[in-house]
């Protein structure tokens, strides 16, 4: 039950994007077409995962112990883009299909919020290493789910007759506001 | 604190950086510096129409060997001549390819498709894709749109992509993406060599057109005054406009959709105004030729079958050489056909468009006689058309058919002009009721004859064309329906009449079968000259091989050379043969049309070796596409052909009986044009001429 309504929290009452206001650029940026987005939402999955793998022991093993916690913020911007940095090494090595498909998302995320707020919230809410990881792994679909149903809209959006003023962006931002509405409606069904 | 910060930061960067460093040693990627070279040659677009997920990929691609210098879609030739010259090799030509929108519904696709609900097909095709009553029509998703990496296409008002030819790289994403297959990617030769496919939007009469012209599309394109799209548009399926445009019978016509509430279109009419339009222009529409492909291909018979498949060979790229016994080129379309219906200098101006293109002739070289099979293989013709046609009118097989006076249709139409130039004061007796029939007919009473027909049938069921019919009576002949002659009466050696009796069918109110003579219906007509026209078969002397043995199989009902019906392949697989040597008598379209069907399987058999069968072929009318009812709101009565008068007709033989009309009534006329689909139609076309008086407005628009 605890493990249901941690995702259930992540992935709807506070859903990263639309309730928590984190990763907004690549929610904009890159959900005009529904296969892009569905890539990003993978590839920000993927390494919410292994970004919150590398930042818990280094917070419990290494900067509680000793007493450098206020470091937390620069540390992990300095983990995260190294690791990042990694696995496109690696993927381009060793997987050059998954490396040419997710190749353009990776360098995106590299300083993206959304994967910094989920690591340093995992570390307000005292998470146990297993717990953190379901919590990255709901707020990753969360944000998956969010770029996927703009995307959609962003796309019948593109060929129906919206006033000029209004087309792209603008009406991009408005129907986020609306969405994001819609999951506010969520609050109060748990923490 | 200060301190221990900055070591611990300095301690962790050193690490992520060894880290790095390492993984970037051990995990380094070798890249071949001509992979990067030939990326920055693609356009970038990463769109994937090679094949490759991605221009990166497919440089490297192209570096390993695995794909040639012309695989990107989206590049012109130049780019692949800089990437050959990166790889040190050749680059082969490559066909430039555009996306064309095929259907024309749009809005009015969904006036067909009123919305129920979740459940209708609109809703069902946004939702999960699926079925409409017409596989084929735009519902105007857009999906094309925006999967276009190059910004070319965009929705019209009516809701229709519109592809701006220019900025189309032919990557094919929106004819993947499209979910009702409205787009297709296609090439000029894909577009020539095309047959129609039950999958395809159909209108009526592209269906029934043997050549398959989107009838459609020209007369939309005369409408908006693009003359020279609209000639192109004619070309993709005929060479012969001119010729075409002036004789054809237009079953399009009968079978045109506005016949069910007025009158066809009058498409015939628009088809010859287009073609004049080019010739009284003085200069001929530009033609896309692909370069010689090195594949020489030899044509026997410079008639229209002869000519259309030279023209679709060149177009795509072959070498073909047509072999003419006579000093024309042309067939009958030269010197038979009489002037005033087609003129000897408009037949030799279209065949100079043709024979610009490059195509050689070799005129007074019979075959049989002059060349054989064997030596055209000699000289290296990887493929022979035969296209003799059907020139041998059979006797009449009556008494006295060979008397002084007697003459077949073909020799006095030859002859017409030249041989027979005055007939006042004689009576001739033409026997038939097919088109050259009545073209004999119209010349004999011309030349100042009495004219009389035994025609062995009655009105309905000749082959001659309505108007030929209606010619051939407007200027004195006196056909008589339902007869057939007995014998040939000879004086001094010469004719002098004809016997005659009368037909019955076996039901007189189902004329169904052969008509049977009467007994005791015995008539005379007096004659001074008897001309058969009942027939005209294949001279079959030529077909047969050294020891006299023919060649082919020859179909016993119409005496033609019998082949393969998409392919027109015969027994010998590098001889095809289409027109009037494999169908019998028959009329100029088909001839077109089996010419551009040669040229098709030509194309296959000499660069892939066989000859595919497209799949779905439309060979009946698609029933669906021929609607019950349906509604229009306006209706213009059908334009008329101006006609010289008929003392005009008497005394020359040069002049048109039939003229052109004028822009504005060409324009009015395409307005009739439903733009038809295969299920759907435009009810409100014609509607900017509604203030014109002979204009009615049958439905207000938007009423039920
Ligand atoms: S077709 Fe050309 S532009 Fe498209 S991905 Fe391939 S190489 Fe790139
Ligand atoms: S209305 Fe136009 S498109 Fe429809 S059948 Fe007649 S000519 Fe063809």
């Amino acid at each position: 039950m605890d493990y249901f309504m941690l995702f259930v929290s992540a992935i709807f009452i506070n859903n990263i994007v639309l309730v928590q206001y984190l990763g907004t650029c690549p929610f904009m940026g890159t959900s005009k077409s529904t296969d892009v987005a569905i890539g990003m939402g993978a590839a920000v999955i993927f390494v919410m995962l292994m970004a919150t793998a590398f930042t818990w022991p280094l917070q419990h093993y290494v900067l509680t112990p000793y007493g450098i916690g206020y470091l937390q913020t620069i540390v992990f911007i300095l983990v995260i883009a190294s690791l990042v940095q990694f696995v496109e090494l690696f993927l381009k090595k060793v997987i050059p299909p998954l490396h040419a498909s997710l190749g353009l998302f990776l360098p995106l995320i590299t300083t993206n919020c959304a994967v910094m707020g989920v690591a340093i919230m995992v570390q307000r809410s005292n998470y146990s290493f297993v717990k953190a990881m379901a919590f990255s792994l709901a707020s990753g679909i969360g944000f998956l789910i969010a770029l996927v149903i703009i995307s959609s809209i962003r796309e019948r959006l593109d060929v129906s007759p919206v006033p000029t003023v209004f087309r792209g962006i603008p009406v991009a931002l408005i129907t986020a506001g609306v969405m994001s509405l819609v999951f506010l409606a969520f609050q109060g069904m748990a923490a | 604190m200060v301190t221990s910060s900055i070591l611990v930061l300095f301690l962790l960067g050193l690490t992520a950086a060894s880290v790095l460093a390492v993984a970037a040693r051990i995990l380094h990627v070798k890249e071949d510096p001509r992979v990067v070279s030939v990326e920055a040659c693609l356009p970038g677009a990463n769109c994937g129409g090679c094949g490759y997920p991605g221009c990166s990929a497919a440089a490297t691609a192209v570096v390993n060997g695995d794909a040639p210098p012309e695989l990107c879609v989206a590049a012109n030739m130049e780019t692949a001549t800089r990437i050959a010259a990166i790889m040190g090799s050749e680059v082969q030509f490559k066909e430039p390819k555009v996306a064309t929108n095929i259907c024309s519904g749009g809005s009015r696709a969904n006036l067909l498709f009123d919305y129920k609900g979740v459940e209708d097909c609109r809703a069902e095709a946004l939702l999960y894709g699926g079925e409409k009553s017409c596989g084929i029509g735009c519902i105007g998703l857009g999906t094309c749109v925006k999967v276009c990496g190059f910004n070319a296409i965009r929705l019209s008002d009516a809701g229709l992509p519109v592809v701006d030819w220019n900025a189309c790289r032919s990557c094919g994403k929106c004819a993947e993406a499209c979910p009702t297959g409205a787009i297709r990617i296609s090439s000029v030769a894909s577009v020539l060599l095309h047959l129609n496919q039950t999958d395809d939007c159909l209108a009526p009469c592209m269906q029934k057109c043997p050549a398959q012209i989107n009838v459609r599309r020209y007369i939309q394109q005369l409408k908006q005054g693009d003359m020279r799209g609209a000639m192109l548009t004619i070309k993709e399926h005929n060479p012969l406009p001119l010729a075409v445009g002036r004789v054809c019978p237009a079953p399009c016509e009968n079978i045109c959709r506005r016949k069910i509430v007025d009158e066809g279109v009058a498409i015939h009419t628009l088809h010859r105004y287009v073609a004049d339009w080019e010739m009284q222009s003085g200069t001929r529409v530009n033609l896309h030729c692909n370069p010689p492909s090195g594949h020489k291909v030899a044509i026997i018979g410079g008639g229209p079958a002869g000519l259309s498949c030279a023209y679709f060979l060149r177009r795509v790229g072959h070498e073909p050489v047509i072999f003419e016994k006579r000093e024309h080129i042309g067939g009958m379309m030269r010197g038979i056909i009489p002037e005033y219906r087609l003129p000897a200098k408009v037949v030799d101006w279209e065949v100079q468009t043709i024979l610009n293109l490059g195509v050689e002739t070799r005129t007074g070289v019979a075959f049989g006689r002059d060349v054989t099979l064997a030596d055209l293989e000699k000289e290296g013709f990887e493929a022979v058309f035969i296209a003799t046609g059907a020139w041998k009118v059979p006797p009449l097989g009556i008494d006295n058919d060979d008397a002084e006076g007697v003459l077949d249709s073909i020799s006095f139409l030859h002859g017409v002009g030249h041989v027979y130039t005055d007939l006042r004061g004689k009576t001739v007796a033409v026997v038939g009721g097919s088109n050259t029939a009545m073209d004999v007919v119209r010349s004999a009473a011309r030349l100042g004859a009495e004219v009389v027909a035994l025609v062995p049938c009655i009105q309905r069921k000749m082959s001659a064309n309505k108007e030929e019919i209606l010619r051939a009576v407007e200027i004195g002949g006196d056909l008589r329906y339902m007869t057939a002659p007995l014998a040939i009466e000879v004086e001094n050696g010469a004719v002098s009449g004809v016997t005659y009796c009368d037909l019955a069918y076996d039901n007189p109110e189902k004329p169904v079968g052969e008509p049977k003579p009467v007994s005791g219906t015995k008539a005379f007509v007096r004659a001074d000259m008897v001309i058969a026209a009942t027939d005209r078969l294949v001279d079959d002397g030529p077909l047969c091989d050294a020891e006299g043995k023919p060649m082919f199989k020859k179909d016993k009902k119409t005496g033609g050379i019998t082949a393969n019906p998409t392919t027109l392949q015969t027994d010998i697989p590098n001889v095809f043969v289409g027109g009037e040597v494999h169908t019998g008598r028959s009329i100029l379209i088909q001839a077109v049309a089996d010419g551009r069907r040669a040229a098709r399987a030509i194309h296959f058999h000499v660069t892939e070796g066989a000859v595919p069968e497209p799949d779905n072929q439309q060979v009946q009318v698609i029933p669906e596409s021929i609607l019950k009812d349906m509604r229009v709101n306006y209706s213009i009565p059908r334009v008329q052909e101006p006609l010289i008068s008929m003392d005009e007709r008497r005394h020359t033989f040069k002049e048109e009986v039939a003229g052109s009309i004028a822009y504005e009534k060409a324009r009015k006329e395409a307005s009739r044009c439903l733009r038809c689909g295969l299920t759907c139609y435009d009810a409100d076309a014609g509607a900017e001429y509604t203030l014109d008086e002979d204009v009615t407005v049958i439905n207000a628009p938007g009423g039920e």
